[in-house]
């Protein structure tokens, strides 16, 4: 069976500027997939070309086996793939729930079921549905963000730095709920800089610097890998010592 | 203080509910097309003057037939924005600013050639102040604005909080590159932003045909009110610019009240010249307008 | 004979009126083209010059302030400065705004402007205008007088054009279109952004003024509607993107060529049947926007390109180089 999400040696850029030089890159179902890497190493780009906002100039991007190459936006999300920006992810002037139903623009049915399934995920919104979502703290305006881009059950939903700027006891329910989510069985590709409380949730990850792979492993063997410990984990070596034991997944 | 309300207040609100309704227009232009539209006007007179047709056509009155006309300029419009300005939609704003300009133009021209430029009325016979009012002077007409702005007004928050292509035009004006991720439809909420801006302007025209008579510069003298409304409301806010329009109005007929003295504070002259005096000190001081639109 | 010296005082005539409109141009040449200011109220500043040297130059008249009977060059000066100075005042507060509010500003300084020659009746005889305005060389007999008037407008525009040429070539030229193009980029590499751009508005209201004050002496009479202040604008806009915005050869191309196009129209319409004639002033109108649009979709440059000045050393690496009427992507 293909892969739900698979880039094949995708080059792309803004105008003439190439910023991705190749890369490859699969998500199976079920999965999450972690992408680290330096700023300014195009993960956020990456993101950018498989959801069409950008033009691919070389390579393949398949979804579930069809090709979905330079496809504008608003199919890309009819064809099952979700997107949450690192910033600016959710609209500021509507109230939490009007946010929720632009979830569900593509779709002609009711939102209002799906609306309850994801208050039942993210409860804090329930009680501010009416409020403008531009009002809401940050780790509420991610719980939004997310929970706009999961009003459609997409196959695949990409999240570019979910935790960034967020406190640390955000940071881990948003990890909690990327887990949960994905045991409720939706895919995740996933950007972040948290990499080593990433790697643990994480059943695979990819380094990318410079537009190009550079790593790819288990989340628990590039936890491991000196060289990206060195770079990314802020540590004197391997992580390995300290992620036994909690949320780590097995391989 | 009867003088006050009947010559100076009354009209203030009729013409601020004029303003008001053109100047959503105008916001929601900028908050979702995302550029000034100086066609605006033109795009109102056209309005009118197809009001006007429709009045001499079938003998109704103007505001049995001004739905008519509505839809006959949304269609003009869209037809307008697929070939002047779709072209533009990835290109700097400025570029669309000189389309529109060019346009306002072109539209002006066109009515000119069509109806000439002779004053013509959209009623005839004079309006008298209604009996059971007085001393309070309002006509019938004064009263047939101010209601059917008022509705008009509900229309428009009803279709921009509860329907789906309303939330969507919020959403677009709110965040352009996010609606696109979530899927919506711009072009949908494009032409929808042209019908409610058009249908709008439309009935802002005809009100003020009603108030007083039919020319083709009648939408022109309007665009800068009209402007100054949206940005004193806060760009992209349409209740703003409700509140915008209603303030210019007022402060235009109050501009001429004898505040001190017995000549009117600034000369009649010189009303058009109040509504820029805002604009630009809402642009000096406080761009984001009173409700915190979007700032450039 | 007799006809071709109407052709000869027609082409003069041709030749003046573009070259008071490509002095218009290249003012706006010098916002619009190298800094990306929209000025919409062209027909303001213009209005400001042509007031002045009427009021200044005529003799004295009961209706309107004058009898100053300054001599001609130097009340063309007092025209340009008095402009420059209302121009200085719109920039002071306008030019840090985005270019629609700035657009919307100055149509609206011009709509003031307007207001005030109607209203102060005592100084311009508001409605009625003021006429008998001296015209330079006007007392050289036919065909002479004309044709030193013309020598002396396209000799104008020439030093205008020298003038820009070397401004656009020199340090000033390069940043103000680094402005254009980058202006986060020219801030960061120290340059006072908004100087600069208000010493173009300044300059290109200048020119404006400059152009008001050689029509009042053409027309010889002013009122204040002084060619129907939006569609003057609105020419000299479509002059200056139909020959090229940001080339100063363009702009005088433009307006020498758009100017006949709207000149010629005229000829042709004047000869349909009266009712027709009328209208079909709309007709032109319409067509040159016409024209504005076609030039806009199909070749924003305009006729003759934008020629780009060495990048300033300091705002070398620049991406994208996009003119402002470009199709620029974000
Ligand atoms: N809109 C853009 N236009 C041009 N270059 C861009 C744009 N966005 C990002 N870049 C460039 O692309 C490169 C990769 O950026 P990005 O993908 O955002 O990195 P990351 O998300 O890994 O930090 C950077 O060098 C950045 O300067
Ligand atoms: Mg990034």
């Amino acid at each position: 069976m293909s892969a739900m999400l698979e880039l094949d040696a995708i080059s792309a850029g803004y105008g003439e500027t190439e910023i991705l030089h190749g890369i490859d890159l699969h998500v199976e179902r079920g999965e999450i997939v972690v992408i680290i890497g330096p700023n300014g190493a195009g993960k956020t780009t990456a993101m950018k070309a498989i959801f069409g906002l950008l033009n691919i100039t070389a390579g393949a991007i398949r979804l579930a086996g069809e090709e979905i190459t330079n496809t504008p936006p608003q199919q890309v999300v009819t064809r099952g793939v979700a997107f949450v920006p690192q910033s600016a992810n959710v609209f500021v002037s509507l109230t939490v729930e009007e946010n929720l139903e632009m979830g569900a623009y593509v779709s002609r049915d009711d939102p209002a079921p799906r609306i309850e399934e994801i208050f039942e995920l993210f409860p804090p919104l329930r009680e501010k549905r009416r409020q403008a979502a531009g009002l809401l703290s940050g780790g509420q305006r991610q719980m939004v963000a997310m929970g706009k881009a999961l009003m459609l059950h997409p196959k695949i939903l990409l999240l570019d730095e979910p935790t960034a700027g967020l406190s640390p006891k955000y940071r881990s329910e948003i990890f909690r709920i990327v887990q949960d989510i994905n045991a409720a069985g939706a895919t995740i590709l996933m950007v972040e800089q948290n990499a080593k409380q990433a790697l643990m949730v994480a059943h695979r990850g990819y380094v990318l610097v410079d537009g190009e792979n550079r790593h790819s492993g288990t989340g628990r063997a590039l936890l491991d890998d000196d060289e990206v410990a060195r770079m990314f984990l802020g540590a004197s070596g391997g992580a390995s010592g300290k992620n036994d034991g909690n949320g780590g997944r097995p391989a | 203080m009867m003088a006050f309300l009947n010559f100076y207040l009354i009209p203030g609100v009729v013409l601020g509910c004029i303003y008001a309704l053109g100047a959503i227009g105008i916001s929601l232009t900028f908050g979702i097309l995302r550029f000034s539209n100086f066609a605006h006007g033109d795009t109102m007179t056209l309005g009118v003057y197809i009001t006007l047709s429709l009045v001499q056509f079938s003998g109704l009155h103007p505001l049995l037939v001004a739905p008519l006309a509505m839809v006959l300029t949304t269609g003009i419009v869209l037809g307008l924005d697929r070939t002047f300005y779709k072209p533009f939609r990835t290109s700097p704003a400025i570029m669309l600013v000189i389309a529109s300009f060019g346009l306002m133009l072109m539209i002006r021209s066109v009515i000119q050639f069509f109806w000439g430029v002779q004053l013509q009325a959209l009623q005839t016979g004079i309006q008298m102040p209604l009996e059971a009012l007085l001393p309070v002077r309002f006509s019938e007409n004064h009263l047939l604005i101010i209601g059917a702005t008022v509705l008009l007004m509900m229309a428009v928050h009803l279709v921009l909080t509860r329907t789906k292509i309303g939330k969507a035009m919020r959403a677009t004006s709110d965040n352009p590159e996010l609606a696109a991720l979530t899927g919506i439809d711009t072009e949908v909420v494009i032409r929808a932003t042209w019908a409610m801006g058009a249908s709008l302007a439309v009935a802002a025209g005809v009100f003020l045909g009603l108030d007083t008579h039919v020319e083709t510069m009648m939408g022109f003298k309007l665009l800068l009110p009209m402007f100054a409304a949206a940005i004193l409301g806060g760009i992209g806010k349409p209740y703003g610019a409700v509140a915008g329009g209603l303030v210019i109005g007022i402060a235009e007929e109050l501009s001429a009240y004898p505040w001190i003295g017995t000549t009117p504070l600034l000369s009649p002259g010189y009303k058009g010249g109040v509504a820029f005096a805002i604009m630009v000190a809402m642009l000096i001081w406080k761009p984001q307008g009173l409700f915190r639109g979007r700032q450039f | 004979m007799e006809q071709y010296y109407g052709y000869f005082l027609y082409l003069l005539s041709l030749l003046t009126m573009g070259g008071i409109y490509a002095v218009l141009t290249l003012g706006l040449n010098v916002q619009w083209g190298f800094t990306g200011l929209f000025n919409a109220g062209i027909a303001g500043f213009f209005a400001v010059g042509a007031y002045v040297q009427a009021i200044l130059t005529t003799p004295i008249y009961a209706r309107h302030l004058g009898g100053y009977e300054w001599p001609i060059p130097l009340a063309m000066l007092a025209a340009m400065a008095l402009s420059a100075v209302v121009g200085y005042g719109v920039a002071k507060i306008c030019i840090r705004l985005r270019a629609d509010y700035l657009a919307i500003a100055t149509i609206g300084i011009a709509e003031i402007i307007r207001l005030v020659f109607k209203n102060e009746g005592w100084a311009t005889n508001g409605p009625r205008g003021i006429s008998q305005i001296p015209k330079a060389f006007e007392d050289l007999p036919q065909p002479w007088n004309t044709l030193a008037f013309v020598a002396m407008v396209l000799a104008i525009v020439m030093v205008i054009y020298l003038a820009l040429e070397r401004a656009r070539t020199a340090p000033w030229g390069r940043v103000m279109t680094a402005i254009r193009e980058n202006e986060a980029a020219a801030a960061a590499a120290g340059k006072n952004v908004e100087r600069f751009r208000l010493e173009s508005f300044v300059i290109g209201s200048a020119l404006m003024g400059l152009g008001g004050a050689l029509m009042a002496q053409y027309l010889k009479q002013i009122d204040p509607q002084v060619s129907d202040p939006l569609t003057a604008t609105f020419l000299v806009f479509v002059m200056l993107i139909a020959g090229g915005s940001a080339n100063n050869k363009g702009a005088i191309l433009g307006a020498m060529l758009m100017w006949t196009v709207w000149s010629a129209t005229e000829i042709l319409t004047s000869r349909l049947p009266d009712e027709f004639a009328i209208r079909s002033a709309y007709v032109r109108i319409f067509l040159i926007g016409l024209i504005l649009q076609f030039i806009l979709q199909r070749r924003p440059q305009g006729i003759l390109p934008e020629r780009r000045p060495k990048p300033h050393p300091r705002l070398r690496g620049d991406r994208a180089p996009a003119a402002n009427t470009g199709s620029t992507k974000q």
